[in-house]
């Protein structure tokens, strides 16, 4: 059994600001890039090159979107409700830049932990935080004042609880594996064996309840642009629009960044201990990769397929798992 | 309509092709191959990712067109004595189904000849913005003097530029299209 994360551990106040900057900086760098990278991707998916106008390689196209949504108005339906159509797309954002803190970049070098936050209940965390933006989307598209925003944000709802649930279930096995909910004792816990080998069906489990949480294909209802005109942010646009669409590619980092620490042995990986973090930011691409993969590949989802797929499929598959899993871990 | 002895009879006797039906959907049989499917769908794209884009970007690489692509017109002269091929007989005027070639004869005078025949073309004018790019013209012209060109990126700011003169009709065009070379 390995103990929980340690609470003796402590850093002076001026390097948990830094670390804190420094983690802001590089992933809102990434953030836009990975617009790119999906764009190209998709392109690529289809015979095409995708955007490669602006810039070297097409790599300032966000900066171009960014700049049309900022200079665009940024009005409000006349009954959407005030207040809660300004929080709805702030929530998510708080929501995804609390869950990037306990995402574990490398092990404590020269007193120095290469993470936001070891937070000892960990995986929780991740948990509790992540739900603050589901407010996000329920308040706006409540507060919004239209009915494709109603029904987005009550798909949303309703598809976000039945993935939570299988999504939980579906960690609960490495969890009892390594013995601690603290993300840098699961990596440490994975020196010999990658989590991904014993927990395959885990991971499965978690990278499909995973893809409906960050909303995208072939889970992607509470958008699905063609029937609900994007949803909960129809009424949204300029850049309380593209806070949003920016929350979607920050929790698909998320996701990808939990699932790596989880099951694909975070920052372990060859060469000197300065590499970590290019391994774990390595591991992370490549689930983002297959996060665009699928999404280049599969259509959506019927509304009944989804829910029937959630609480039929995926909640017995993942409490079989962690059934089968408790029973190994006691005899073992 | 009725299912009697006669008509039952009338499709025993024609070849009944039977409906082909895809397994029942649903149950662990269903859900397998839903997996199997998925991973087959994601071979497939994979499969385009790796053949790479086939986009021809256009303003930079251009499709090359066949050497009989009906293009802009040309108007032509004898290329040893320089004179105008065009007599301005208007047949091609007369085959022109979007009406858009404007022809005006004039006599050639014996000390200033224009062109080869008794009359010239003193006004030669085709408007391409009503042009079909039909080639009747070429077809109709008795003395070849209007051949289909291979240029098509004629895009204008203004509808009267799209009128071409004479000149600009005999006027050596830029190659901007590429020709297919033999074979390809």
């Amino acid at each position: 059994m390995l103990p929980l994360a340690d609470t003796n551990f402590a850093e002076a106040t001026w390097i948990m600001v830094a670390k804190s900057v420094v983690i802001f900086a590089v992933i809102f760098g990434i953030l836009p890039l990975l617009t790119v990278l999906e764009r190209k991707l998709i392109g690529r998916f289809q015979h095409r090159y995708g955007p490669n106008r602006v810039g070297p390689y097409g790599l300032m196209q966000p900066l171009a979107d960014v700049g049309k949504l900022i200079s665009k108005e940024s009005f409000k339906p006349e009954n959407a409700v005030s207040t809660l159509f300004v929080l709805g797309p702030l929530l998510p954002v708080l929501a995804g830049v609390l869950s990037l803190a306990i995402i574990p970049w490398g092990d404590v070098q020269n007193g120095v932990g290469f993470y936001g936050i070891d937070v000892p209940i960990g995986i929780l965390y991740f948990f509790a935080v992540g739900s603050i933006a589901f407010y996000g989307l329920l308040l706006g598209g409540w507060s919004s004042g239209s009915k494709y925003s109603l029904l987005g944000a009550m798909r949303s709802a309703a598809q976000l609880i039945s993935y939570e649930v299988s999504m939980g279930l579906a960690l609960l096995g490495v969890i009892m594996m390594s013995g601690s909910l603290s993300l840098v004792s699961i990596v440490h816990s994975q020196g010999e064996l990658w989590y991904i080998l014993p927990q395959f069906v885990g991971f499965l489990i978690f990278m499909l309840a995973g893809f409906a949480e960050t909303n995208r294909t072939p889970f992607d209802m509470p958008e699905a642009d063609a029937e609900l005109v994007q949803g909960f942010m129809t009424e949204y646009g300029g850049m309380r629009f593209g806070s949003f669409l920016l929350v979607e590619y920050m929790e698909i980092l998320v996701v990808s960044g939990i699932a790596a620490a989880m099951f694909l042995g975070g920052w372990m990986g060859p060469g000197p201990s300065f590499l970590d973090p290019i391994w774990m930011l390595a591991k992370m691409l490549a689930l983002v990769f297959i996060f665009i993969w699928v999404r280049a590949t599969l259509p959506r989802l019927r509304y009944d397929q989804l829910m029937s797929l959630g609480w039929k499929v995926l909640l017995p598959l993942a409490t079989l798992n962690v059934l089968v899993t408790a029973v190994l871990v006691v005899v073992t | 309509m009725s299912f009697d002895s006669k008509s039952a009879s009338y499709l025993d006797s024609i070849d009944v092709v039977e409906v082909q039906r895809g397994p029942e959907p649903g149950g662990l049989g269903g859900a397998y191959r839903a997996f199997g499917e998925t991973l087959r769908g994601l071979k497939t794209t994979m499969a385009r990712l790796v053949e790479g884009p086939m986009t021809i970007e256009y303003p930079e690489e251009k499709t090359p067109v066949y050497p009989r692509f009906r293009g802009r017109h040309k108007l032509h002269k004898f290329e040893d004595t320089g004179l105008e091929k065009c007599v301005g007989c208007s047949l091609c005027a007369a085959a022109c189904p979007a009406d858009c070639i404007r022809v005006v004869a004039a006599e050639n005078v014996p000390g200033d000849r224009v062109s080869a025949g008794e009359r010239y073309a003193a006004v030669y004018e085709i408007n391409l913005s009503r042009c079909i790019f039909c080639g009747y013209c070429e077809i109709a012209c008795p003395f070849d003097a209007i051949t289909m060109g291979h240029d098509y990126e004629m895009a204008d700011y203004d509808r009267r530029d799209l009128i071409f003169t004479k000149e600009m009709l005999l006027a050596e065009p830029a190659e901007r299209t590429p020709l297919r070379s033999e074979g390809e």
